[in-house]
């Protein structure tokens, strides 16, 4: 039944072609249609007129209208003269109309693509990319910290109930999860210390490994990692939306500095929350060593305390605080700008808020090999 | 393939729908939001062919009745028919059938922002239909050029629209597949008084010349005057007056008054006679 819905007959009427067309030429069976009118065009005779009759066409929509219109379209093109007619009339606004389209006229040009030009193309669009992307970084840090500076001139300016709020959703309510996975990893790498060290017969050293390691390196480390997973991505998500519905611009018409308003107070947050989790990061981990080492390697918790004591030094529990601040910084920052980039579109916000993952993950694992150069070279 | 043909070709056959029978028929529909009732017991038929436009206090409620025509938010009692059909006696299938013989225009576009206004337009051409690429460009630069946007707004993002064409190259989605019935919500809000204009024009112009329905929730009265066939007033839950603008006019309810003459309405209606 569905084969006999559309159908397009030829015959010559004296040395004019005549196309049948008949049927329900609407969009449920445009695919049809258009296999029709195809296929009629490709083994068509010469003819120097030709008349379309849709005297039979009993329902018509704007794809059929348009495949007879193209139809006519197709044979004018080829130098013949062509006409609908027959059509019933209340369909005629409708093919008058769709006359109109389709014109090519105002069309955007669509340019060839060359493999080796996209790939150049792709490969400067990146390096231009970073270059302004290190550009805008450096420009936003330097803008926040001329904010910062002006805060401090006038400290009423400063938005202290912000900066708690932000540090109860960054830092207070992902105490949770920081502290659960440094104390597995503090466990994880006790257990393969104890494991490892065991067959040369220097098992106690694997508190000294615990504790340097993890006040050095892994507990802020992971604790950035975690934060700028947990917390950087919904900085870049709610400045991103903020940005898409206009409100940040609502907050400048206003007066309002979005530096000082939104920027500032996420930064501060995250500047005071990274140290503080790291440190319980820290103590989380060298809990989980502790354990681990009490279960599998038979050191009572006075033993690994009283081993952790002289195996550590205080420079050894700085060298991870201070690096913490920064990482914030840099966290935030990364959050910040990205969040401010996003452009109207809900796909622009999902980039925006990976990118902003990615690039501080990435910046915090290399801001931490430039400080472990520094501790290095003074001797910490 | 046959048998999709015959299931979209049975739900397509207008015949289905008696002459006269309202193409939507909505009986008692309450809906509520919690213990708050935005519907209480709403009556409303819809005429084959004509512009209903459907007027009411912001926060009214009808946008709720629209969404719950199309079955966005559930009611709590009461029967909807829309084209003939009591939506909550068809099966999964034979709502998706309905569905692709209405269009929605929602009140922000709602057009896909990840796509560009041609494969917005595209997508239910996609989805439903097996066309060639070729024919799906040019049905989509037909529906483009027909709502007047030039073709080259077929490769932006909506981003990158004003608001005016947004909601233009929105109704040509809502349009591509040539659907019986449109659902416009505040069509002209936000636009400038010559482009709002233009629209009432535009869906006056599709309306005759793809014999749609049209039903129209709007604030705008140019629109009221210039577009629609008939008008039908929802206050306090309930559709209190239908009828043609002249009706309305002439009623005696009170917030039908303070609506149609209050003081933006008489400055029109004043501009109108000088």
């Amino acid at each position: 039944m569905a084969a006999q819905a559309v159908s397009l007959n030829r015959k010559e009427e004296a040395g004019k072609l005549v196309l049948e067309a008949a049927g329900r030429w609407i969009s449920s069976f445009a695919g049809q249609i258009e296999r029709l009118v195809v296929d009629l065009e490709t083994k068509r005779a010469k003819s120097a007129a030709v008349s379309i009759d849709a005297s039979h066409i009993e329902q018509l929509d704007t794809a059929g209208a348009w495949l007879l219109e193209r139809m006519r379209r197709d044979f004018e093109g080829k130098g013949a003269k062509a006409e609908i007619v027959g059509l019933d009339p209340r369909y005629k606004v409708l093919l008058e109309e769709v006359k109109q389209t389709n014109t090519g006229k105002d069309a955007e040009e669509q340019r060839d693509h060359n493999a080796v030009e996209d790939t150049l193309g792709y490969v400067c669009e990146m390096v231009v990319g970073f270059v302004k992307d290190s550009a805008e970084f450096v420009q936003f840090l330097g803008a926040a910290v001329v904010t910062m500076g002006r805060v401090l001139v006038r400290p009423w300016t400063f938005r202290f109930t912000s900066v708690v709020n932000q540090m109860d959703r960054a830092g207070f309510r992902s105490i949770p999860i920081i502290v659960l996975i440094l104390f597995l990893i503090g466990g994880i790498l006790a257990q393969q210390g104890i494991f490892h060290f065991r067959k040369f017969g220097a098992e106690t050293f694997v508190v000294d490994m615990v504790g340097i390691l993890v006040l050095r390196e892994v507990g802020v480390l992971i604790t950035s990692i975690m934060l700028a997973g947990r917390s950087g991505s919904a900085y870049t998500a709610e400045l991103g939306s903020m940005k898409m519905r206009e409100e940040v611009d609502a907050l400048r018409v206003m007066g309002r500095d979005p530096m000082e308003i939104l920027i500032l107070p996420r930064m501060i947050a995250l500047i005071i929350a990274l140290p503080l989790l790291t440190f319980i990061g820290s103590m989380a981990a060298l809990f989980g060593g502790m354990v681990t080492a009490w279960l599998y390697g038979g050191f009572t918790p006075e033993i690994f305390a009283e081993r952790l004591r002289d195996a550590i030094s205080w420079s050894t529990f700085w060298v991870g605080m201070i690096k913490a601040p920064f990482m914030g910084a840099v966290i935030a920052l990364v959050a910040c700008v990205e969040g401010l980039r996003v452009q109207g579109s809900a796909e622009s916000l999902g980039e925006h808020t990976t990118a902003s993952v990615v690039k501080s993950i990435f910046l915090v694992i290399v801001l931490d090999g430039f400080f472990a150069i520094f501790f290095a070279s003074i001797d910490w | 393939m046959a048998e999709v043909g015959n299931q979209t070709q049975a739900a397509r056959k207008p015949s289905k729908v008696p002459n006269n029978y309202p193409i939507i028929r909505v009986r008692d529909v309450w809906v509520s939001f919690g213990s708050h009732a935005v519907l209480k017991g709403l009556d409303l038929d819809v005429k084959q062919g004509e512009i209903l436009g459907f007027v009411g206090a912001s926060g009214g409620g009808k946008s709720v009745l629209m969404r719950t025509i199309i079955g966005l938010v559930k009611k709590q009692k009461g029967t909807i028919e829309v084209f003939g059909h009591d939506v909550d006696r068809l099966s999964e299938e034979e709502l998706h059938a309905i569905e692709r013989r209405w269009g929605v225009l929602f009140q922000h576009g709602a057009l896909f922002s990840s796509l560009t206004v041609r494969q917005n337009i595209q997508f239910p051409l996609r989805e439903y239909l097996n066309l060639s690429q070729r024919l799906m460009d040019e049905i989509a630069i037909a529906k483009l050029e027909m709502v007047g946007l030039p073709a080259f707004v077929a490769e932006k993002y909506p981003s990158q629209l004003s608001g005016g064409m947004v909601k233009r190259a929105a109704l040509a989605r809502s349009l591509v597949l040539d659907p019986e019935i449109v659902f416009l919500d505040e069509p002209t809000s936000g636009l400038d008084p010559i482009s709002a204009g233009e629209f009432d024009d535009l869906i006056k112009a599709l309306q005759q010349t793809l014999g749609l329905t049209v039903f129209m929730v709007t604030h705008d009265l140019d629109s009221l005057h210039n577009a629609c066939d008939r008008i039908a007033a929802l206050a306090d839950g309930k559709v209190i007056a239908t009828g043609p603008i002249g009706d309305m006019l002439k009623s005696d309810h009170p917030w039908l008054r303070a609506y149609f003459h209050g003081k933006r309405a008489s400055s029109r209606l004043d501009g109108k006679k000088a």
